[in-house]
């Protein structure tokens, strides 16, 4: 009996891994940036600090905020918390995990990013408006591109879900398709869209005219501040363990894991986090901002890579058994 | 019917009594569903001499008689509240079309010959008609509901022509016998064709789709939900009858035709309805993309028929048949929304509106739901259907035809566009009308609605929540009538929480996870942030980056929400814009968007119809020998004919 | 034929990256980005025809394979970089026909190009018969850059390019076409693209320009 809660006592071990995590990778990707872009970095644990500095502060409301707008950071919160339950990122015995494949993670997603765009759309500021609709923008293009990714998945590993995907992925090491790369680059972009990073989005200031993410939470404040900006760097978490699970996914523990496998699988983690980090670090302090203009350009790219990968694994994958 | 002009007794009496009568059809029609399996039929001592009407409950008809029975018991529920005296007809005469119109759809997928079928399509289309035009000193209104029925009886013909190629020379035309007649792939391909264009005129796919944006916003609110929700769906039910049922081959090409027009017609009412900016518009566009899902479904079911997956067809006949399910929920739901917006502000225009979620909550919030349901959010209704749909597309490259089974994951791309465009069109709908700040003052006196009104819009959301939760009992309702249909069903995984269609290692989705878990997150953080930190909170003005002067006006509007898929997708649309020069002291801007297929398909044919005519009228000489004569040609023509038969 | 299961995967890499460039190449606005990526695609048909070469233990491949790096990774990229200094066209801004639209085509053509090969390279024999798709896919995407460009350096990258996706498609098909045939396309290039760069200074000299839309002019009335 004492056996069958093991696997729950791994699913909440990881949740809180996730959450606890995630604004330490946030930090330390602005560490990274401020490393390559010869700066003095701030410390590692920055995020830490201005979560507490914002839980601390009085909420600042303005007066003709709704309940929605008031609703949304907790469920943005939720949301987020719900993904991390559902990627495997050091086990795959996850319980939780069969609530959703890959395809229904990008609805929670979608979830999310209509929640936020409701709740920037509240207050009826000029700015808010602005960013849910580049929001929302963003989010319709990448969608496609996203799918793609895991129908590349699938058709390699014939499963959506991403423990599966995992396990299966552990039982055929050896394949190296090349689709896998089109499908790796495809994500990256679509990584890049969809957590407000730099060539679409710049997290590091308030461009008013450029603006996406910040310009929906430009009227948060204090404890609803805090939770939209854990969200965020949750899901930033989120998209890489997704994208680890997909194209890096050694190391992690598969059924049937035992303390060691675990521990291992955590070592795995952070070095592939920290790798990740720094991948991104450098991709973003080689590219420039792109005009929100060129943003679907920008994520038409990624989704024809991803059908670039799909059409080369149905030619060169299907001559293969035949 | 005895106090036609009695409001109180028409609206208060005879529309819960057609509510009961629903839920009634309703729990008749799931109890058939969850218990019965043979198929009932009875032969009605009514009709012509020789002619009986016949009619048939199989596991077909009962699942479109659940939808029927569960979207209108809402809808009535609602229409109890919202007719009130003022909307052009007579409530009696109002109250008479409407159950008349509700008895014509029930009678539609009941019966069991082709006779009492188009006798039952076409009261549906009159009574709908009277309905649409129930504001008929409008002009505008008259001239919709003109279009309407003119696309009504053009869809008719091809239905009838239809029936009458697949009696197969049997001269029977009980389906049974269209049942049993075996036709050439040709006569077949013929009988499916003039059905696809027939229903899909009913159904509004592109490109018969011009009556639905006008039709459905002139209607009052409970019958443009009627209509949208519902009627579409008898088009449905006919398009799956004829096809799957009446007919037993099936072509690889008419799935690809089926799927290429339902994505087109997806993408195209997504597209639009991005630009609208009248509420109800909105909607009509939004059920145009909605129909385009569901015929995708419809297509790629027929598309694995026809190479013998039928595994695979049953998947995307459950995803289309649950998501005929979810839009007769959510777009009624919304409809009647827009309803009671409607009635408190006499407001049509996205552009006159904002804030209401300040004086409407009831609205507001049951709104919301139908919003994330309608834009395809997990944990809600909408999202089930579209990841059956998602998940029938992983199959696509096992079809057997080269050219095809590359193609089509691109259809899964155009697919998933759709409905993140949908997903955008619906924050826009739900946030230009309900939040932001209003756009009138006279908003500030809008009242919400009453309680009949929010017990049927109550009706509906819970309808959406209990599908997106527990989705295996809409599985498996659907599961039989794929059995019926394809012969194969999507069992839902034996356990209650989710729902795995192929395989639980493949893929599984559950919907009360998600609730579940969100919700007690969302409980544990709220605690957690109170306990741990404090719960302080003041009213202040808006922030918005210091700018001080905040006004309504400069809220995005409905136009300027639209704005970025006007700029990426304007090859679609037929554009005309009045843009003001930069030192203009009265600046104005004005917008008008047209349909391309109105100017290039429409106006050449409504062009040439009275060309046409006028060559005839050649023939009418106006002398009564001429007149003769054509008789007695005719005469003469008819026994030769019948010579050398 | 397969002699090893890692060069098949191998060989379906640099296909992949092959496809991968030419979209990339369709889709880049900087004339001397274009000039570095064509390197690459020079780069992986040497690295392809010498995994030819390996596999199918065919000398003469090996030639073949040194004049690709020789010719199309060295002294191509070389000269047209040269040419483009001396023109003073190195930052030139391509005007493009907007990029998701000429990409949906790009991504058709491949669809059509992988259909048309799935025949051909049933009969085929080599290890690379399943590139047949991508080097008809690189054909054709290169003829789309050439027609969809107005720049002259860019046109003659874009026949070049469809050079490279034709030697990929003689590689693949059969071990190569002979050697004599091979050193005289080789010369040919090597010839067209020196007579091109004289074309480029005659056209900048009589138009102040390299757009090739100035040529439009010429035509009688």
């Amino acid at each position: 009996m004492a056996l069958k809660f093991v696997p729950f006592m791994w699913q909440f071990g990881e949740v809180i891994l996730a959450v606890a995590l995630a604004p330490l990778f946030a930090g330390w990707i602005g560490q990274c940036r401020a490393w390559m872009q010869n700066r003095s970095a701030p410390p590692l644990t920055q995020q830490y600090r201005m979560l507490r500095k914002l839980f601390k502060k009085d909420v600042a409301l303005a007066e003709n905020a709704s309940r929605l707008y008031r609703t949304a950071p907790y469920v943005l919160f939720a949301t987020m918390v719900l993904v991390a339950a559902i990627t495997p990122s050091v086990v795959t015995d996850l319980p939780f995990a069969h609530a959703a494949d890959a395809i229904a993670l990008i609805g929670l997603f979608a979830t999310a990013r209509v929640f936020q765009a409701l709740a920037a759309m509240d207050i009826g500021t000029s700015f808010g408006t602005l960013g849910a609709r580049r929001e929302m923008m963003v989010g319709f293009l990448a969608e496609p591109a996203i799918l793609m990714v895991f129908f590349n998945a699938f058709l390699l590993f014939d499963s959506t879900a991403l423990t599966s995907l995992v396990d299966n992925y552990s039982t055929h090491p050896s394949v190296i398709d090349p689709s896998v790369i089109f499908a790796a680059i495809a994500f990256v972009m679509v990584l890049l869209a969809e957590n407000a990073r730099i060539p679409i989005d710049n997290p590091a200031t308030h461009l008013e005219l450029t603006m996406i993410h910040e310009a929906m939470v430009l009227e948060y404040s204090a404890r609803h501040l805090a939770l939209v900006e854990w969200a965020s760097s949750l899901k930033l978490f989120n998209y890489v363990c997704i994208g680890i699970a997909l194209f890096l996914p050694w190391g992690i523990a598969i059924h049937g894991a035992n303390l060691i496998a675990i521990l291992i699988a955590l070592a795995a983690l952070s070095v592939k986090l920290a790798f990740c980090g720094a991948v991104l670090a450098l991709i973003e302090s080689l590219s420039a901002k792109l005009r929100i203009f060129r943003a679907p350009e920008f994520l038409a790219m990624a989704f024809l890579i991803a059908v670039l990968g799909l059409l080369v694994h149905l030619l060169l994958g299907a001559n293969t058994n035949a | 019917m005895l106090r036609p002009h009695s409001v109180r007794y028409v609206a208060r009496f005879l529309f819960p009594v057609g509510a009961l009568g629903s839920i009634a059809m309703f729990i008749g029609a799931a109890w058939y569903v969850f218990h019965a399996s043979a198929p009932e039929t009875i032969t009605l001592p009514l009709g012509l001499p020789d002619l009986p009407f016949h009619i048939r409950l199989d596991a077909l008809s009962a699942f479109f008689l659940m939808i029927l029975g569960l979207s209108s018991a809402g809808i009535s529920l609602f229409a109890a509240g919202y007719f009130r005296s003022g909307e052009g007809t007579a409530p009696g005469v109002l109250g008479l079309y409407y159950h008349v119109f509700l008895a014509s759809m029930a009678i539609v997928i009941l019966a069991d010959d082709a006779y009492l079928f188009m006798v039952a399509w076409e009261t549906m289309a009159l009574s709908s008609y009277f309905l649409v035009t129930s504001q008929h000193r409008i002009p505008e209104i008259r001239s919709a509901g003109f279009l309407y029925l003119l696309m009504a009886h053009l869809g008719a013909v091809c239905i009838l022509l239809s029936f009458g190629v697949m009696q197969g020379g049997s001269w029977q035309f009980t389906l049974d016998a269209m049942r049993g007649a075996s036709l050439s792939p040709f006569w077949a391909s013929v009988a499916f064709t003039l059905a696809l264009i027939g229903f899909g005129a009913k159904a509004g796919l592109v490109p018969m789709h011009v009556w639905l944006p006008e039709a459905h916003p002139a209607a009052p609110s409970p019958v443009s939900a009627m209509m949208s929700g519902l009627m579409l769906k008898t088009a449905i039910y006919g398009l799956l009858r004829v096809t799957f049922d009446l007919l037993h081959v099936h072509f690889w090409q008419w799935g690809v035709a089926v799927l290429a027009l339902g994505l087109f017609s997806g993408l195209f009412g997504a597209i639009f309805a991005a630009v609208q900016t009248d509420m109800k518009r909105l909607l009509a566009y939004s059920s145009i993309e909605n129909i385009g899902l569901i015929f995708t479904g419809i297509g790629l079911s027929i598309l694995f028929a026809a190479s013998h997956l039928l595994l695979f067809a049953a998947l995307a006949l459950s995803a289309a048949l649950i998501h005929a399910l979810n839009h007769s929920l959510f777009k009624s739901m919304l409809f009647l929304a827009t309803g009671s917006v409607l009635h408190a502000t006499r407001q049509r225009s996205l552009g006159k509106l904002g804030g209401l979620i300040r004086y409407m909550p009831w609205v507001a919030t049951l709104a919301l739901i139908g919003t994330l349901a309608i834009a395809g959010l997990p944990p809600l209704n909408g999202f089930i259907s579209e990841w059956l749909l998602l998940q029938s597309f992983l199959f696509t490259p096992r079809l057997p035809h080269a050219f095809i089974n590359m193609l089509i994951p691109l259809g899964a791309a155009a697919l998933a566009l759709t409905v993140a465009l949908a997903a955008y069109v619906m924050v826009k709908f739900y946030g230009v009308i309900f939040l932001g700040q209003p756009r009138e003052p006279s908003l500030q006196q809008a009242h919400d609605a009453n309680w009949l009104e929010r017990l049927g819009l109550s009706w509906l959301a819970a309808g959406c929540i209990v599908i997106g939760v527990q989705p295996q009992l809409a599985l498996h309702a659907a599961g039989k009538a794929t059995r019926l249909l394809v012969g194969q069903a999507v069992v839902p995984d034996p356990s209650l929480w989710r729902i795995a269609p192929i395989a639980p290692a493949q893929a599984s989705y559950s919907g009360s996870i998600f609730l579940g878990v969100i919700v007690c997150v969302v409980a544990i953080t709220f605690l957690g942030v109170r306990l741990l930190a404090h719960g302080r909170m003041r009213r202040t003005a808006a922030w918005d980056c210091g700018y001080r002067w905040q006004t309504s006006r400069m809220q995005d509007t409905a136009e300027g929400f639209g704005q970025p898929i006007r700029h990426m997708f304007g090859a679609f649309f037929q554009m005309e814009r009045q843009l003001p020069s930069a030192d203009d002291m009265n600046p104005r801007y004005q917008m008008h968007i047209e349909d391309r297929f109105w100017r290039a398909m429409y106006r050449p044919i409504a062009a040439a119809v009275p060309r046409l005519a006028d060559a005839i009228s050649v023939l009418q000489g106006g002398r009564l020998a001429i007149y003769l004569l054509y008789s007695f040609l005719t005469l003469l023509g008819l026994l030769v004919f019948v010579l050398w038969l | 034929m397969l002699r090893s299961h890692l060069d098949l995967e191998f060989a379906k890499l640099l296909a992949a990256a092959m496809l991968l460039l030419s979209f990339v190449m369709l889709s880049t606005r900087r004339t001397q980005q274009l000039i570095t990526l064509f390197a690459w695609q020079g780069t992986i048909l040497f690295l392809s025809t010498v995994l030819v070469a390996h596999d199918a233990g065919v000398t003469e491949l090996y030639f073949s394979a040194a004049l690709t790096l020789i010719l199309k990774v060295i002294t191509l990229p070389l000269v047209l970089h040269f040419l483009i200094r001396r023109l003073g066209a190195q930052w030139d801004n391509e005007p493009l026909v907007n990029i998701p639209v000429t990409m949906l085509v790009g991504l058709v053509l491949v669809i059509f190009a992988f259909g048309l090969a799935q025949p051909i390279s049933i009969l085929a024999t080599t290890i690379m018969r399943h590139t047949i798709g991508i080097a008809l896919s690189v054909i054709l995407l290169s003829f789309l850059m050439m027609i969809t460009r107005r720049k002259a350096v860019t046109q003659v990258i874009g026949f070049l390019a469809m050079e490279n996706g034709l030697f990929l498609a003689a590689t693949s098909a059969t071990y190569g076409m002979p050697m004599v045939i091979e050193l005289g396309i080789a010369l040919d290039l090597l010839v067209a693209v020196f007579i091109l760069g004289i074309f480029f200074f005659q056209i900048r000299e009589q138009f102040d320009s390299l757009d090739l839309h100035h040529l439009e002019s010429l035509r009688e009335e």
